[in-house]
């Protein structure tokens, strides 16, 4: 077959689109042993990420992140619960990821995508074990009440690198977050405070939730010996070997995540993978503080 | 560094008792029971059978992976694992011998004491080899645990586990018998059998501590790797072939 050439009329236009149809490895080959990848990105570097805060107006906290076009959109509610007997100063969240068919061509309302369990556990996992959110914080009265955090991570768009944009969406969420002002009322029961209610409340003023150390992830795929950073779905799903690495902001590793994958990673790729992760904590850090800092001017 | 005494009398790196027996149940095409102490896994496979699910790939085989847990429910964490197990048996499988079948793996979990995914994936991996599907390597699992002080343990048991700061399951491919110099058959520097197939992390650690675990995990993965070796070996003259 003749090696169609990048520039030319339109016939030629439409060579390159079959060549990547019909020999996808050939044609990031060709771009990779330039260090580049078809979208212009060199090989370690991340797309454009924006995070919004405040995107759903009804929720506690929330935010919608944009990693290229992969777009998650995360919303914490919060609900007075009794805690448990084993933990009664102690409050709890609740994680789920939900794809639906919006975000993708393969989800469809009765085949739900294989995904989305996996991604939601990870993520609970993620989460607690990073030590971000102290659930001594969400407690309100030691025995008898205590806060119950949702948060919710909708997918609207799927394109590579979704466990990435998930947690960055949920970390923006519960940075957001307002835990609401509640008082008892006379029945024993803590209800939330509206503006106009005289009673004494049970928690000062509406605040934040103080957050330890944060959480940032990176997935990367490797092929023969390129390490590509931040994938596209297109890059997912012909190079299958990915690594999800998380650090949080004090570089310690909450997870080294590589699902099997017909490359072995030799201490080399993992070192690199890592050294990658370290320069995007620095980047995704500055996103969140712009946009925390962004909310509190407004 | 002070020894740490383990509950059971064991070294930091001394695995628990190991079995492994193949062509435990006659029905299916391959299949092998694994323990690790007192945690046992069976794995049973059929396959391949013709035809692919919708979204497969149809030039290649494809893998279907079903976990029973010993009690309850099947939930996130059971999902979780068959893809872990699917991708790494995707991994060690030749895929394009073939193409457009249906291999199942269907994974009981007979007790659970710590290290159960590890189990499994041996379990899994021994039962390929009792089916006869065509493989590029073994893959071999090991779970390395990391205690306060900042030193690895590897094979826990579940209180282990649960009192430990973090853990970590690690998969390598088999070590290599072979006649050329081992010096050729490095890659990067590393002999090839240091290769990360799969890596599952649990709590956090520091990054220097996830390469010790590493390490450890190669030194343990040499002793499995030929235990496996004498294990399947011995089987086979006795084996007779399996009959339609």
């Amino acid at each position: 077959m003749g090696l169609p050439t990048g520039s030319g009329d339109l016939s030629s236009e439409m060579e390159v689109d079959a060549f990547r149809r019909l020999f996808p490895l050939q044609f990031y080959e060709k771009h990779l042993s330039q260090s580049i990848r078809p979208d212009g990105r060199p090989l370690g570097k991340a797309r454009d990420t924006t995070l919004a805060l405040g995107a759903v107006a009804s929720a506690n906290g929330s935010a919608l992140a944009k990693i290229g076009s992969t777009t998650m959109l995360a919303a914490v509610k919060m609900e007075v619960m009794t805690p448990s007997a084993e933990s009664p100063d102690e409050g709890c969240i609740a994680i789920d990821f939900h794809m639906p068919p919006i975000c993708s061509p393969i989800v469809r309302p009765g085949r739900p995508a294989e995904a989305a369990p996996v991604l939601s556990k990870q993520l609970s996992d993620t989460i607690s074990s990073s030590g971000m959110i102290d659930l001594k914080e969400l407690s309100l009265v030691h025995g008898k009440a205590a806060w119950m955090a949702y948060l919710d991570i909708y997918c609207l768009d799927a394109d590579g690198a979704l466990f990435d944009a998930a947690l960055l969406s949920a970390v923006a969420a519960f940075s957001h977050l307002q835990i609401p002002v509640v008082s008892l009322n006379d029945d024993g029961k803590i209800v939330v405070l509206s503006e106009e209610d005289e009673e004494q409340p049970v928690n000062k003023e509406k605040r934040k939730l103080r957050l330890n150390t944060i959480p940032f992830s990176l997935t990367c795929i490797l092929y023969k010996n390129y390490i590509l950073a931040d994938p596209t779905s297109e890059e997912e799903s012909i190079m299958e070997t990915s690594i999800t690495v998380v650090l949080d902001s004090s570089s310690r590793l909450v997870s080294f995540y590589k699902p099997g994958g017909s490359v072995l990673a030799y201490s080399s790729a993992v070192q690199d993978c890592v050294a990658l992760m370290r320069q995007r904590v620095r980047e995704l850090q500055e996103i969140l503080d712009e946009a925390v800092s962004g909310m509190e001017v407004d | 560094m002070m020894e740490m005494d383990r509950e059971d009398g064991r070294t930091p790196n001394q695995l628990r008792p190991l079995a492994c027996s193949r062509n435990v149940l006659h029905r299916a095409h391959g299949s092998a029971s694994w323990s690790q102490g007192d945690t046992k896994v069976l794995a049973a496979v059929y396959g391949p059978k013709a035809g692919t699910k919708k979204n497969e790939n149809p030039e290649r085989a494809c893998f279907d992976i079903v976990w029973k847990p010993k009690t309850g429910q099947i939930g996130k964490l059971e999902k979780e694992y068959e893809m872990i197990l699917k991708r790494t048996l995707q991994s060690i499988c030749i895929l394009t011998i073939n193409p457009n079948t249906t291999t199942s793996v269907i994974i009981q979990v007979v007790n659970d004491d710590g290290a159960l995914l590890v189990c499994a994936i041996n379990a899994a991996c021994a039962a390929l080899v009792d089916a006869g599907i065509p493989l590029k390597h073994l893959a071999v699992a090991i779970c390395c645990c990391l205690a306060e002080g900042g030193y690895v343990i590897l094979d826990p048991t579940k209180l282990e586990e649960q009192k430990m700061r973090g853990f970590v399951y690690l998969v390598f491919p088999n070590s290599v018998y072979s006649v050329l110099p081992k010096e050729s058959l490095f890659v990067k520097g590393e002999p090839m059998e240091h290769g990360l197939i799969t890596s599952v992390t649990n709590g956090v650690m520091s990054v220097e501590e996830y390469l010790k675990c590493l390490e450890r995990g190669q030194a343990a993965s040499a002793k499995l790797s030929d235990f496996l070796r004498r294990n399947l070996q011995l089987q086979l003259p006795n084996d007779l072939s399996k009959s339609g």
